[in-house]
């Protein structure tokens, strides 16, 4: 038995090398079609499936072969997709990163395979930076000074904020409460009294805001969310306790999604800095200049801009997220 | 009852503590009003957000005490969410419906895992594993990957409204919990419950259809977090099926250990679930209104979990039990002491 046993081992890892040359002397022969291997975090959001949507059109546009895997949030599974992406020996990787950190090892892997790294969404924290080629974002700071300065024009520079940060640790998070801030210590009279992890999500937002309300009550002047789900959720809460959002209680978040527009013309949100999705095109250009040899600034900020009450009803018929 | 060996005390305990704390630290925690006809407050807020916790916990109760575990409740929620949300947005269903639908389609997938667990023998942990994953994009499927939003009045009578001042929800998952343990109290099923989990084969030998019962308690776990899922769904008005129930089998499977039962199966204490489940969720209110530094959130929550089941460890109880009444069993040997505790457990007291 035991012989039958090493046996079918044997036989089996002698199916997995061939397999294996086998699936190499395909890759190497259709070498004219540029391949990509995608990992994104998980369609959780509009932003994601527009974000989703824009990369594959833009793949089909341009003849190009899309690995496409999402992570489901988890880090591991991206560390994994980026493994196999290393072993199909593909064109380019496009990452993006759930956290900032961690991703040094698996980075250096597809540096020694020759294959160009470009982040997407977030950015990372590596010691040595030409692990990537460059990062295709917006930039969350920009984006939470943008949320920051509109916050002091319309309210004089005087209010007492509450705060929903996204998940700790992500960037987005990171940088959009940094930017607030740093305008927001401009001004003495503008304050952030409470401040809270609601994890990008509605319920959560909701959950967060309730708890808010009870410890500080009418005191609260403004809401700043980091994403737009935490804001619509916690325009809920105010709503349920008898608040009026919009007016007795400012909110402004960022994403620029649908139902922020939506809410933006009933007047519960005030206002959203959109953070575009439509990427593909933008990452697309960045992988055909890598393969043809130019160099690229670490950094390309993606264009972004603030809506606001006034300017939400004409917006809300071009929103594709 | 005797307190000393009740399970459920050190739940109240941490119950209890941390509500003193508020007490004492926490300005208007336990002040109520009453704004346009229902109650308000800090308390309230907790009861209503543990209302889902209590369901799915209750439901994993029962499949614990059987010696298994359900990982799929968090995947089931966001699955039995989004068939309504869907029903909503595509047709008029009468309100009925958008409730008993998705609920007998989610406890259809627990007669899978059901299946899977008490017919074909596969570990529990790794059956429910395969809902919890695929569940989720189910959901994700069934919404489109959106969050799909709706405004349905009756629909959102069990998530958002308030019978007689109190949330619909608190009411439903209490008696829902209440009625599940009556039915297992009151008829053998409890017993055969517990035996299982003791002991599946010797159970079996005894003429306890053990398969069976297993898979009631993976559909009576599915009903439970088809219902938690239609709560949450109705609450913020939208079904977000990749965020809905996220972690939720793990805040499930925290409150039944800090309910006192043991997660190897055989004894179970749904009363103790139900505080157990009030505990996690005080705390994340508690540590919320606070303001508590975002960085030491978790480790506070840990520190707690870590408190109860420290109070909880029979070992901890020795010395309890021992400084309390130091003479008795300084005197016994070890051998004694051992007798002594086995006498016990056969007499029950």
């Amino acid at each position: 038995m035991k012989g039958m046993k090493v046996f079918l081992m044997g036989l089996f890892l002698a199916v997995l090398c061939l397999s294996g040359a086998f699936a190499n002397g395909q890759q190497e022969k259709s070498d004219d079609t540029i391949t990509v291997g995608l990992s994104n975090n998980g369609a959780e959001s509009g932003w994601q499936l527009a974000y989703y949507n824009s990369v594959h059109e833009e793949a089909a546009a341009r003849g190009w072969k899309l690995n496409y895997v999402e992570a489901q949030n988890k880090q591991e599974n991206q560390i994994q997709a980026l493994r196999s992406f290393i072993a199909m020996d593909v064109d380019a990787i496009v990452l993006q990163p759930v956290v900032e950190t961690g991703w040094e090892p698996v980075l250096k892997e597809a540096k020694q395979a020759g294959i160009p790294v470009i982040l997407s969404g977030r950015g990372i924290k590596v010691s040595d930076e030409d692990l990537y080629v460059t990062l295709i974002c917006s930039d969350f700071i920009t984006e939470g000074e943008m949320a920051g300065e509109w916050l002091a024009d319309q309210t004089n520079g005087k209010a007492s904020i509450v705060e929903l940060q996204g998940t700790a640790g992500a960037s987005a998070a990171n940088d959009r409460k940094k930017g607030f801030e740093n305008i927001i210590n401009t001004y003495p009279e503008m304050k952030i009294i409470k401040s809270q992890v609601a994890e990008f999500t509605r319920t959560k937002g909701k959950e967060v805001m309730e708890a808010f309300i009870k410890a500080e009550g009418d005191s609260i002047t403004a809401v700043y969310a980091h994403n737009d789900d935490m804001g619509l959720g916690a325009i809920q809460a105010l709503e349920e306790a008898g608040m009026k959002p919009g007016e007795d209680v400012i909110v402004i978040s960022i994403d620029g999604i649908k139902d922020a527009f939506t809410a933006m013309v009933d007047g519960t949100l005030n206002a959203t800095v959109e953070c575009t999705p439509l990427l593909g095109p933008k990452i697309y250009d960045a992988v055909q200049s890598t393969l043809n040899g130019e160099t690229l600034p670490k950094f390309m900020p993606s264009d972004d801009r603030l809506f606001d009450t006034t300017t939400a009803a004409k917006e809300l018929p071009n929103r594709k997220f | 009852m005797n307190i000393k060996q009740s399970k459920e005390i050190w739940a109240f305990l941490a119950l209890s503590l941390i509500l003193l704390f508020n007490l004492i630290f926490t300005q208007g925690f336990f002040s109520i009003e009453i704004r346009d006809g229902r109650f308000y407050g800090s308390l309230i807020d907790i009861l209503n957000r543990a209302a889902p916790i209590i369901l799915t916990a209750t439901g994993m109760t029962l499949v614990i005490a059987t010696g298994g575990i359900d990982l799929s409740v968090g995947s089931l929620m966001a699955i039995s969410g989004a068939i309504a949300a869907v029903m909503i947005s595509n047709g008029d269903f009468p309100t009925i419906f958008l409730f008993v639908v998705p609920i007998i389609l989610t406890a259809l997938l627990g007669v899978w895992n059901g299946l899977l667990i008490g017919f074909r023998g596969i570990q529990p942990f790794i059956a429910t594993l395969i809902l919890m994953v695929s569940g989720r994009g189910i959901a994700q499927l069934l919404t489109g990957g959106q969050i799909l939003i709706f405004e349905h009045q009756g629909f959102e009578l069990l998530g958002r409204s308030y019978f007689l001042g109190f949330p619909v929800a608190v009411s439903v998952a209490l008696l829902m919990a209440l009625a599940i343990n009556l039915f297992v109290r009151k008829t053998a099923i409890g017993l055969f419950i517990e035996s299982i989990g003791g002991n599946s084969t010797a159970s079996r030998y005894v003429g306890i259809n053990d398969k069976m019962i297993k898979v009631s308690a993976y559909v009576v776990t599915a009903i439970c977090a088809a219902i938690a899922g239609l709560i949450m769904t109705g609450n913020i008005r939208g079904a977000d099926s990749s965020h809905i129930g996220l972690g939720m089998e793990l805040d499930a499977i925290l409150s039944v250990a800090i309910g006192g039962t043991v997660l190897e199966g055989g004894r179970f204490h749904i009363g103790g679930t139900i505080l157990g489940a009030l505990v996690i969720q005080s705390l994340t209110t508690t540590i919320l209104t606070l303001g508590v530094p975002v960085e030491i959130t978790q480790i506070m929550k840990a520190l707690v979990v870590v408190l109860v089941s420290f109070l909880q460890s029979e070992n901890v109880k020795e010395i309890f039990s021992q400084y309390f009444n130091p003479r008795k069993k300084a005197l016994l040997t070890p051998i004694e002491k051992q007798i002594d505790d086995s006498t016990k457990e056969v007499l029950n007291v």
